[in-house]
């Protein structure tokens, strides 16, 4: 638009045509992002995805109830293996050479117009930037809207505060590396197929995990991350007995031309943009 | 899901805050405990980017996931009541008549919208800017903004997870009251955003009034 104002009328009007461009800007952008840009991959399978042995820096076993946090270098990747299916496995992230940039669940889940997170989509921060890629994952089910397990839904839903749960987990797992109560935001329960009903009703959709299901976490920038394994506060049963977890950190594949997770939008492909330029 | 309830009715002139937000601006207050806050959309379809820490101890401090996760539903309507990270109730929705209120969608800013609306957006006033500069005043920084309430922003979150920005449905005059269960202090920015529909891609002031209980 080019015009040239000279009244108020036509101030009103230059107004108005900002509106409908930014509307229609919008609408552009919401049809491509919700729509096919490129079709998402399937899960990946149980069998499938096998990391070579010679690449693997480490492997922890995290007993059930318990936390693990650990650094994972641009590059490097980390997978969660939930062998027998224990239902939730919960997520901090920190961009560990500025801990004030952290996972933001309400841009990973707006910027990509889904809070269906799977094979395929990243993790946000608040800058804009790329944490992480989901690189491979067999349960496609995770939760970012409702959190994990705290001292209340514990005592609500087993009536017991004592049981172990993840927001005390990932608060001491941020204390062991200095951090506090104020670097804590919404975190991301993976393996936990949280339904979202027509009225905003939250459920659970049982016999969607399986065991030895497992979701990979490729590093795009040096990360603090955080596992809490406690059941997610929405998971069924009245008793209170997850099961351990592995987590392996291994030295992942250069990401090559027409990497999933940097083409898979436009918004994750702009996160990179971002994100790039930090290691230049 | 209760979106309509115009609840207790108090007279703007018995309010001991009275003040209006212009349109892109932030603002803070404090809600004692007993208080009503309400929160006027005075043109409609403004979405109010809204952030609570208790007033004695800003490390606690509203928690989205935690007042979701307790009511078992995913919006902010009347008798939601909003729990701090520690789980205790800051404050409880007492009357809506603006619809169901997003707190997952968060707020924008500068770097988030070059990733949804392209580079060059980049430059545009945002709500982190606002809050980023308010909660300085109270000697807090970027750590301390986490998962806002996005009061009249309409954000449904769809049964296959697809989650999008749509119009409002606030018209001129729709409110939202809460009572404080503790003391807290209330951060708003008046969200700046035109590249989406949060604020019918033209932002306009908002009124707060707060009252004793």
């Amino acid at each position: 638009m080019s015009m040239t104002i000279k009244s108020p009328a036509d101030r009103a009007a230059a107004v108005q045509n900002d509106i409908e461009k930014n509307r229609s800007r919008y609408q552009q952008l919401k049809a491509a992002g919700q729509g096919s840009q490129r079709p998402l991959p399937p899960a990946t399978s149980r069998t499938g995805a096998v990391i070579d042995a010679s690449c693997i820096l480490h492997r922890e076993v995290i007993p059930g109830g318990w936390y693990w946090a650990t650094r994972v270098s641009r590059g490097q990747a980390l997978r969660l293996l939930n062998p027998q299916a224990t239902a939730g496995v919960s997520v901090m992230i920190w961009n560990a050479d500025d801990t004030s940039e952290r996972y933001n669940a309400g841009d990973t889940v707006k910027v990509q117009w889904t809070a269906e997170l799977r094979k395929g989509r990243v993790l946000f921060s608040d800058m804009g930037r790329v944490l992480a890629s989901i690189t491979e994952d067999t349960c496609a089910r995770h939760d970012t809207l409702v959190g994990g397990s705290t001292v209340l839904s514990n005592l609500e839903k087993y009536r017991d505060a004592s049981l172990r749960n993840s927001r005390d987990n990932l608060m001491l797992a941020a204390g062991k590396y200095g951090l506090g109560r104020r670097d804590l935001a919404p975190c991301i329960t993976f393996f936990a197929p949280v339904a979202t009903d027509a009225e905003g009703r939250f459920g659970w959709n049982e016999g969607v995990l399986q065991n030895g299901d497992f979701v990979d976490l490729r590093a795009e920038m040096n990360l603090l991350i955080a596992v809490s394994n406690c059941p997610h506060p929405l998971a069924p049963g009245a008793t209170y007995a997850p099961s351990d977890i592995e987590a392996i950190v291994w030295q992942a594949a250069p990401a090559q031309d027409g990497d999933l997770c940097r083409s898979l939008s436009a918004e994750a492909g702009r996160g990179f943009e971002n994100t790039d330029p930090l290691f230049r | 899901m209760n979106t309509s309830n115009t609840g207790a009715s108090r007279e703007a002139s018995s309010a001991i805050h009275d003040f209006t937000i212009p349109a892109l601006a932030p603002w803070s207050g404090l809600v004692k405990r007993g208080q009503v806050i309400r929160i006027v959309d005075l043109e409609g379809q403004q979405a109010v980017d809204t952030l609570f820490y208790r007033a004695d101890d800003f490390s606690e401090r509203y928690s989205a996931q935690d007042t979701l996760r307790a009511q078992g539903s995913a919006y902010v309507v009347t008798g939601t009541r909003l729990l701090s990270n520690e789980g205790f109730p800051m404050l409880t929705v007492i009357a809506n008549t603006g619809g169901a209120h997003d707190t997952s969608a968060g707020a924008c800013s500068c770097e988030s919208n070059t990733v949804r609306f392209g580079h060059h957006t980049k430059y545009m006033h945002a709500c982190r800017e606002n809050f980023l500069l308010e909660v300085s005043r109270h000697g807090m920084g970027k750590r301390d903004i986490v998962a806002n309430i996005n009061f009249f922003m309409n954000v449904p979150v769809e049964p296959d997870g697809r989650l999008a920005i749509v119009d409002g449905v606030s018209k001129p005059g729709d409110y939202v009251e809460l009572r404080a269960e503790m003391d807290v202090l209330c951060v708003i920015s008046n969200c700046p955003q035109v590249n989406n529909p949060c604020n019918g891609f033209n932002p306009t002031p908002v009124r707060v009034l707060i009252f004793q209980g």
